[in-house]
């Protein structure tokens, strides 16, 4: 592991070196590798920040669509003498997906928490180290929630004939649909965090002084 | 020292593997067959995809396990090792998860979707897939181990804490 950082950063002095070394012979160039480093420096560094920014956006609208989810239908139950009984059946997401929902609000705060107080971690290795750990947590939660989700719609769109359980879907078609919507952003959200947790894991481990997460 | 570390490690992931193998072989001995009301109901691991998901996903986990022992410590192939170390905890989490949810259901039921719980029926059924889900949690918990200790020797070789 140490043999490895210091090819690392011999490789990068290197560079540095290759475009300082002729200035007299070719400046353009010089200043083109320059601006190029540049430009690779500040994409690197907003890394971290629009994966953050897309996660809170993910899992904001996965909590949003499956919280606001609920549809609701009238139906004629008996008939008695001539007028009929209505009785209305309603689906709601708080049935069993309400810790889909609670991780998805949680995780979305989460990420919006760190994004605001990225300055106060950037260069601490502690903070740097505790959020990073927190990070994994809060992507493994995430994920418990999606495949509990995943489960309960895949049961619900198809019902299962042993048990006796009738598939919902076919009444509730739009809280279905939905909930489908809520779930792909869920797993959307959960792909960004594990791009964030591998940045993460590499700023952390090749460089002594974290610079960005 | 290496031999510790390495006698630790081995150690930890026997104990991963017999775990896992124990939820697996669990959850597929589970069978169960009653009669109510005149209609005959029987219950088996096979007829839930999730369940279908557990199993195959903790039989792979204990293959895994049981041949990384062979892999020589500090080669590239137990950096190898330790990324797919994340992938198999992350999918034995999903499988647990999972299980646990449709486990949920069958024991409480969902009165607005209408389905009616069925542990009061096959009583026996249920005892076995919450078997099967004490265990998958504990082999999950050896993972957590096993991917912490693996981090520590990989970034403290050095560490004081070892003899």
């Amino acid at each position: 592991m140490l043999t490895r950082t210091a090819s690392w950063t011999s490789h990068s002095s290197m560079d540095l070196e290759h475009g300082s070394k002729k200035p007299s012979a070719a400046p353009t160039a010089a200043t083109s590798t320059s601006t190029i480093l540049q430009v690779r420096e500040r994409f690197m560094a907003l890394q971290p920040i629009v994966l953050r920014a897309s996660a809170i956006l993910a899992t904001a609208v996965a909590a949003a669509v499956m919280g606001l989810n609920t549809q609701s239908y009238t139906a004629v139950v008996a008939i008695i003498g001539t007028r009929p009984l209505m009785q209305t059946f309603t689906a709601k997401f708080s049935d069993t997906p309400a810790y889909f929902v609670t991780a998805n609000a949680i995780a979305g705060a989460y990420n919006l928490a760190v994004l605001l107080m990225r300055r106060l971690i950037l260069r601490r290795r502690t903070a740097s180290l505790i959020v990073h750990m927190l990070d994994m947590v809060i992507m493994v939660m995430l994920a418990t929630g999606a495949a509990t989700a995943a489960s309960m719609a895949y049961l619900g769109k198809n019902g299962n004939l042993h048990t006796r359980w009738n598939p919902i879907c076919d009444k509730f078609g739009s809280f279905c649909n939905r909930g489908g919507i809520a779930l792909v952003s869920s797993f959307i959200g959960v792909a960004l965090m594990l791009a964030l947790n591998l940045l993460s894991a590499a700023a952390n481990a090749s460089r002594p002084n974290a610079v960005g997460h | 020292m290496a031999k510790v570390q390495r006698l630790i490690s081995i150690v930890l992931r026997l104990t991963a593997a017999a775990a896992a193998a124990a939820a697996a072989i669990i959850m597929v001995t589970s069978h169960e067959t009653t009669s109510f009301f005149g209609l005959e109901m029987e219950a088996k691991y096979s007829y839930t995809p999730s369940f279908i998901f557990f199993v195959v996903a903790f039989a792979v986990a204990c293959a895994y396990s049981l041949l990384v022992v062979f892999v020589r410590p500090g080669s590239t192939a137990s950096r190898l090792v330790l990324m797919s170390d994340v992938i198999i905890g992350m999918v034995l989490t999903g499988a647990v998860a999972a299980a646990g949810a449709l486990s949920e259901v069958g024991k409480n039921g969902n009165t607005h979707a209408g389905w009616l719980p069925i542990c009061v029926q096959v009583h026996e059924y249920c005892n076995r897939v919450m078997g099967a889900l004490i265990a998958g949690f504990v082999a999950l918990v050896v993972y957590f181990l096993i991917i912490m200790y693996s981090l520590h020797e990989l970034a403290e070789p050095l560490c004081s804490c070892h003899y």
